[in-house]
């Protein structure tokens, strides 16, 4: 996983609540066996029309196209547990969404894929929302060390958010490979529950 | 007893009294950092061959294992055909999909329910149809509906892609421990009224998001009287709310449906099971961070009316109206679900005409459903101009509802009866809307082309898309009975 440290970029608003998986990738682009290529998928039925032309949705604006945050209306993420939805962002360069709130699921993916979700409060999304609204202009700084968004007006503004996933975004960490590091926890749990509960084994 | 002397020994405190989540939680916790986050254990992983494959490939790149093959079970659901074979409903990339699940299965020597295996079924409908499902378990599954399982007193949630190779790499997951939420349905259903009907209800309370960070458990007399299709019902659908997983704690009901299932524990192993299960349900004085609280006699029969699970109202309602929102967002959001449903504000849910009915899925899939949606269709026919489809969640249930002549009773009323699988619920397969086709569907999401681009979807219960499919618009039930 790529590690994430200060992200420095264009904006996009998305300020729509409610933004489900299914928007972000319709279900015919999850019938890949591959993590990458997904861009061509993201946010497909808004950006096309049912005949193939392009509409005017916001990332295809000549300003946006670079773009490497999202702006986005709160309950981001909601409905399905797909991680094709991270992945289709990523692929398509966004590596930081900015919301009022997350669906749990589509919280956890981002981290796994290298992006930070952040969470700020309703004024400040209407702040930061006026902000990706300019353009190319919009250029929004990140520093996860310092847990700041710089707007592009200079202003500051301070973020949460959990120190052990900060942790995790910043050096890249292999979360299966600090899992596997517990390896001798795991095998005596396993152990206490084959005695106490030997019906659990018996799927086999 | 202000000027008592302290005593040398103070008596040991009583245990602090825990929710069902909590004691799950509590037993499942394999290592904890100083900051709360946890490495918890996982007694069953299901996997599907849609979010899997990427997980596999990563556990190849970097040689690893399936910790425990045996706590792990695969079958082929989202994608696969609901015609018989010589059909040949697959397209190209859903069968190098399903084969590369076969694949995986054999690489790493994973049970998996085959295509021709007579249990093969969607994921969340199978397991516990063969005790797979047991009360106090932890459950995983690359997919938002594991919440279901909860309907048994486990804590069962989605997980993404990445966690599904953290969980067949370690059997483990690294989590934070959720909120806990009471929702309780006191009283009894009136008729007509079922388990969809309860959950659309207590979403439409809470909001599409008004559960995230939460673990719901559901409680109260409503509840405690539904049989355990229904208690999936309402579980199926707590990811809808935005909650993590739904709970409801085991109970006689819950002991009774498991007795005997083909992986359900037997002899001693069974008393024991059940000594321990006994032990699950939330304490008296257990505390809740959130409580809501409805009264079962006031749910009508519910549809949803636009393009989020919260968007639901009673059948005797009309589409409402944006100006009436409670705020700016909302208004937003009801203008564009409106535009996108074709729907004008004030005309009446029963006087909108529909074109499609879908019975299945992972929330109403189950024979009761069937059984359910076959009693208000015998001896009646679908309306004119409305193509109607049911499709059984397992194979099982399949030949079931075909034992007891439920399919005959489908096709006389002029339903198309299918084979097992996810279907028209994401309709990732053959099985789906046109754009602007309107559908009464007992599955669990009305987002926008959800079941099909450009597709609009009602959500009802079974019996409600029966009705609606007899009378060609959506329609109240409780006319039928
Ligand atoms: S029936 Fe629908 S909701 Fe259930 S697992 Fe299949 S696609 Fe997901």
């Amino acid at each position: 996983m790529e590690k994430f440290t200060t992200l420095r970029g264009v904006a996009a608003p998305l300020p729509m609540v409610n933004v489900d998986t299914d928007m972000i990738i319709p279900k015919q682009f999850l019938k890949t066996i591959k993590r990458t290529g997904l861009k061509e998928g993201l946010f497909y039925e808004m950006r096309w029309t049912a005949d193939g032309q392009k509409k005017d949705f916001v990332l295809d604006q000549p300003a946006y196209q670079n773009a490497k945050i999202l702006v986005a209306g709160p309950n981001f993420g909601c409905g399905s547990s797909r991680e094709h939805a991270p992945w289709a962002l990523l692929d398509f360069g966004i590596r930081c969404i900015i919301s009022e709130d997350f669906a749990d699921i589509f919280y956890n993916n981002c981290f796994k894929n290298g992006i930070l979700p952040i969470k700020v409060s309703k004024e400040i999304i209407a702040k930061l929302m006026d902000d990706a609204s300019r353009g190319s202009n919009a250029v929004i700084e990140v520093d996860l060390e310092k847990q700041e968004i710089k707007g592009p007006d200079g202003g500051t503004v301070h973020f949460e958010i959990d120190a052990f996933r900060k942790k995790c975004l910043m050096e890249g960490l292999d979360d299966i490979g600090l899992t596997l590091e517990k390896k001798a926890d795991i095998d005596s749990f396993e152990k206490k529950q084959k005695e106490s509960q030997p019906w659990l084994n018996a799927a086999e | 007893m202000a000027f008592r002397k302290k005593a040398a020994t103070p008596p040991p405190e009583p245990p602090k009294p825990r929710t069902l989540f909590e004691k799950i939680w509590d037993g499942h916790v394999v290592h904890r950092q100083d900051d709360g986050t946890c490495v918890i254990y996982v007694d069953r992983h299901l996997v599907h061959e849609v979010t899997s494959p990427q997980a596999f490939e990563g556990l190849r790149m970097t040689g690893r294992t399936v910790r425990r093959p045996d706590a792990t079970v695969a079958v082929a659901d989202h994608n696969t055909s609901t015609l018989p074979a010589s059909a040949g409903g697959v397209d190209e990339e859903s069968r190098i999909q399903i084969e590369t699940l076969e694949k995986n299965v054999a690489d790493f020597h994973v049970p998996y329910f085959g295509m021709d295996d007579p249990r093969r079924g969607i994921v969340h409908v199978i397991g516990p149809e063969q005790g797979l499902t047991l009360p106090g378990m932890t459950i995983v599954c690359g997919d938002s509906h594991t919440s279901t399982h909860g309907a048994f007193g486990a804590l069962a949630f989605g997980i993404g892609t990445s966690e599904v190779e953290h969980v067949l790499a370690t059997q483990t997951l690294i989590q934070k421990p959720a909120k806990n939420m009471r929702v309780a349905v006191e009283g009894s259903l009136p008729i007509g009224v079922t388990a969809k009907d309860v959950i659309l209800a207590i979403i439409g309370r809470l909001g599409t998001a008004g559960g995230t960070g939460y673990v719901i458990e559901y409680a109260g007399r409503a509840i405690r009287e539904m049989t355990m299709e229904g208690r999936m019902t309402v579980c199926n659908m707590s990811i809808e709310a935005g909650a993590r997983a739904g709970l409801i704690a085991p109970d006689e009901t819950t002991f009774k449906y498991l007795d005997g299932r083909p992986y359900s524990p037997k002899g001693g192993a069974w008393d024991l099971a059940l000594s321990q299960w006994r032990r699950l349900p939330s304490d008296k004085n257990a505390v809740f961070d959130s409580q809501l609280d409805l009264i079962a006699a006031d749910i009508p029969p519910m549809v949803t009316w636009g393009t989020s699970p919260q968007d639901a109202l009673p059948i005797t309602d009309v589409v409402p109206d944006p100006a009436n929102a409670p705020d700016e967002n909302r208004r937003e959001a009801w203008a564009r679900s409106l535009a996108y449903m074709g729907l004008t504000p004030g005309t009446k849910l029963v006087d909108v005409p529909i074109d499609r009915v879908f019975i299945g899925s992972c929330t109403n899939g189950r024979i009761e459903d069937l059984r359910a949606a076959a009693e208000i269709a015998r001896g009646r026919k679908v309306a004119s101009g409305v193509s109607a489809m049911v499709v059984p969640g397992s194979g099982l249930v399949k030949a079931e509802a075909e034992k007891e002549g439920l399919d005959k009773i489908f096709i006389e009323a002029g339903f198309e009866w299918r084979i097992q699988g996810c279907s028209m619920c994401l309709a990732m397969n053959a099985d789906r809307l046109e754009p602007g086709q309107r559908c009464a569907s007992t599955s669990n999401r009305n987002f926008e082309g959800r079941q099909g681009r450009g597709g609009r979807t009602h959500l009802v219960s079974p019996a409600m898309a029966v009705a609606a499919a007899i009378r060609g618009t959506l329609a109240d039930v409780r006319d039928f009975q």
